[in-house]
């Protein structure tokens, strides 16, 4: 297939299309309007509906009752419709329903939001972050393998850099191996069977000898089969120059690009430093980070936000070094996470200094940066 | 013997004396498409009565093979899971929306919601109004009791004036709580609405009744010409805190005094005329 020039929301709703999705609903709210759009135009085009949904909330009850027929369904928003939705977002999580969650966010004050489930209840989200356009459309293909695979909604996180940059990208429908027939999936066709399906988040099994539910039961096997994914599912991250480093940098997402960068240009005058760019958010990819900052003097973390992911980076580094958070919530006036701190010399003013405020034989002022 | 009598006016069981003889299953009355017939909501409630309509309406129209019910939260939940036609469960509120997925995702199959007053006009009004504005072909099932019955009888939104609840002790007022919304009248109003009526359960004549709107409703969706509603007026003597034989007058009384029954819309059928059983 020959690449074309893409914006990612573009390439996102096809890589949607090319993964089987056939049931999108959404609510516009920038950055994730430009998926909406998209998908409105092209869904149709495939045979699938898309739904210009009257509020996030019913957007997500509207790809909650597709997802329940067993059709490959997502909805998503920003991180304050997504705010709206985790209500359901939780009970289709313990419904045990496959569907893929978009946020297209703004900056990345959402983390924990995405990674610690922002609803009610015991339930986990896998959640991949791809760091350009092209990841974009692989991920969001691996995220309708995971959520078909483990009956359990995958979010893709996103960001504005992501929704409006331009790629040139080929969307191939990608082969992650067969997905288990959904055979839980409602069509109506098991009623008068004596044994009529149920989808609920308060359980699996139909009454029959007794009244209602056994909710503990219930539960149980439900973190059961969380913990069987967590299991399974392989942590991904991005190692860049870590092997000899002194100082490892976390950042992920697109500020993660610019920290590369920063990173490189370092290298360049002969500092050892090294970036981690981790890929699935949760589950966080302790082990990479443990691996990669083990000769580590010092590390850095990256966040366009008040320091969200350095709890996780913490917890994988174990105090075996000293982690400095660098990062900072940075707004432009336009509100949609512009972050003027994502300026390459500004990074590398900040990393350089962790360095030399780790360890006085590291230079505490590079040349070239401000 | 009298297995009832009378104290201060009251109708009372007898229960001074054993029973003859033990309790007996005479006949099993309890409808195919429902597991089993014994429940545990409260005596005297009128939601498995309107549970039952509703199943009976889908076997007579022969669409339990492509039916699937969508739930909203309440005590009618406790049926979500005791019926042998495919159920989804949504949320307190949403079940308008999800069964809008369902019915999109899968335009073959029927489908309806089972939501009562707390959960569809509290808890989800903009929901049934937009897929009623949408004319989605579904059917949307309100029972309606005036109160959050679940909870134990607490205002809701289409409680009447001068009912007494938890919430409006001295009953609702209308400067202090606002006045009852009637949904169904509200929603005739849309377009996209081709079947709007408004039943009861407190006597076998408006039983029956309330059938024939439900399958009238279920036959609207089948011709796919816009969505169709029923409201059901139910009792619920626990959340009225009155005596269980006294909640099918006091719904007449009050409930039904306010909430008309009748049918409001009928775009497949006749419109209907007033002063006849199906008119206002």
């Amino acid at each position: 297939m020959t690449p074309r020039l893409m914006e990612g929301s573009e390439a996102m709703a096809e890589a949607m299309i090319a993964a089987g999705c056939r049931f999108f609903a959404g609510y516009p709210m920038t950055p994730f309007t430009e998926v909406l759009e998209h998908m409105a135009r092209k869904l149709p085009a495939v045979g699938g509906v898309c739904m210009n949904a009257e509020s996030e909330i019913e957007a997500v009850g509207m790809a909650w009752g597709a997802a329940a027929t067993g059709t490959p369904a997502a909805t998503g928003s920003t991180g304050q419709g997504l705010s709206l939705m985790q209500e359901s977002l939780a009970e289709i999580t313990l419904a045990r329903l496959p569907l893929v969650v978009l946020n297209m966010a703004r900056a990345q004050g959402d983390y924990f939001q995405a990674t610690r489930g922002g609803g009610h209840g015991d339930y986990r989200h896998l959640v991949l972050a791809p760091g350009d356009v092209a990841e974009a459309v692989e991920l969001v293909q691996l995220a309708f393998h995971l959520t078909a695979t483990w009956r359990n909604p995958v979010l893709v996180m996103g960001d504005y850099y992501l929704a409006h940059t331009a790629q040139s990208v080929a969307v191939e429908a990608l082969d992650f191996g067969p997905r288990p027939e959904a055979t839980w999936a409602l069509d109506g066709s098991t009623g008068g069977s004596g044994h009529a399906k149920l989808v609920s988040f308060l359980g699996s099994v139909k009454q029959r000898d007794d009244v209602g539910y056994d909710l503990s039961e219930y539960y149980a096997a439900c973190a059961a089969a969380t913990q069987s994914m967590i299991g399974a599912v392989a942590p991904l991250a991005e190692c860049f120059c870590t092997d000899d480093a002194e100082v490892v940098v976390v950042a992920f997402g697109t500020p993660a690009t610019y920290v590369k960068a920063a990173v490189r240009a370092l290298r360049a005058d002969g500092m050892a430093v090294g970036l981690v760019r981790p890929v699935t958010l949760f589950p966080f990819p302790s082990d990479i980070v443990t691996a990669a900052t083990h000769n580590a003097r010092a590390v850095a973390v990256y966040e366009n936000n008040q320091g969200q992911m350095v709890d996780d980076v913490r917890l994988a580094v174990l105090g075996r070094a000293p982690v400095h958070f660098i990062g900072g919530l940075s707004l432009d006036s336009s509100g949609f996470g512009i972050a003027p701190d994502l300026d390459v010399s500004v990074l590398r003013r900040r990393i350089a200094h962790v360095a030399a405020t780790t360890d006085a034989t590291v230079p505490s002022a590079v040349p070239g940066s401000r | 013997m009298t297995r009832t009598t009378r104290v201060d006016g009251q109708i009372v069981v007898r229960t001074d004396h054993a029973p003859t003889q033990p309790a007996q299953l005479v006949d099993d009355f309890t409808p195919a498409l429902i597991d089993v017939g014994a429940h545990h909501l409260c005596p005297g409630c009128g939601e498995p009565i309107a549970m039952r309509a509703v199943l009976e309406a889908v076997a007579e129209l022969d669409v339990a093979r492509r039916t699937i019910g969508v739930f909203g939260i309440g005590c009618y939940t406790a049926f979500s899971n005791n019926l042998d036609v495919e159920v989804l469960q949504a949320l307190h509120g949403r079940a308008p929306s999800v069964a809008t997925g369902v019915k999109r995702a899968r335009p073959d199959t029927v489908v309806f919601t089972i939501q009562g007053d707390g959960d569809m006009v509290n808890e989800g009004l903009q929901e049934v109004i937009h897929t009623a504005a949408r004319g989605e072909n579904v059917t949307c099932v309100m029972l309606n009791n005036g109160v959050f019955g679940e909870t134990g009888g607490h205002m809701t939104a289409t409680t009447v004036l001068g009912q007494r609840t938890k919430t409006s002790l001295e009953g609702r007022d209308p400067v202090a709580h606002g006045r009852p919304i009637l949904l169904a009248s509200l929603l005739a109003q849309l377009d996209g609405a081709a079947y709007v009526a408004r039943g009861a359960v407190n006597n076998a004549g408006n039983v029956a009744r309330t059938k024939r709107m439900l399958l009238q409703a279920l036959r609207t969706q089948i011709a796919a010409v816009g969505f169709s509603f029923v409201e059901i007026l139910t009792m619920c003597p626990t959340g009225w805190f009155i005596e269980t034989q006294e909640a099918p007058g006091y719904l007449a009384d009050n409930l039904a005094a306010v909430h008309s029954a009748g049918v409001l819309k009928d775009v497949l059928g006749s419109p209907p005329q007033p002063g006849t059983e199906e008119g206002l």
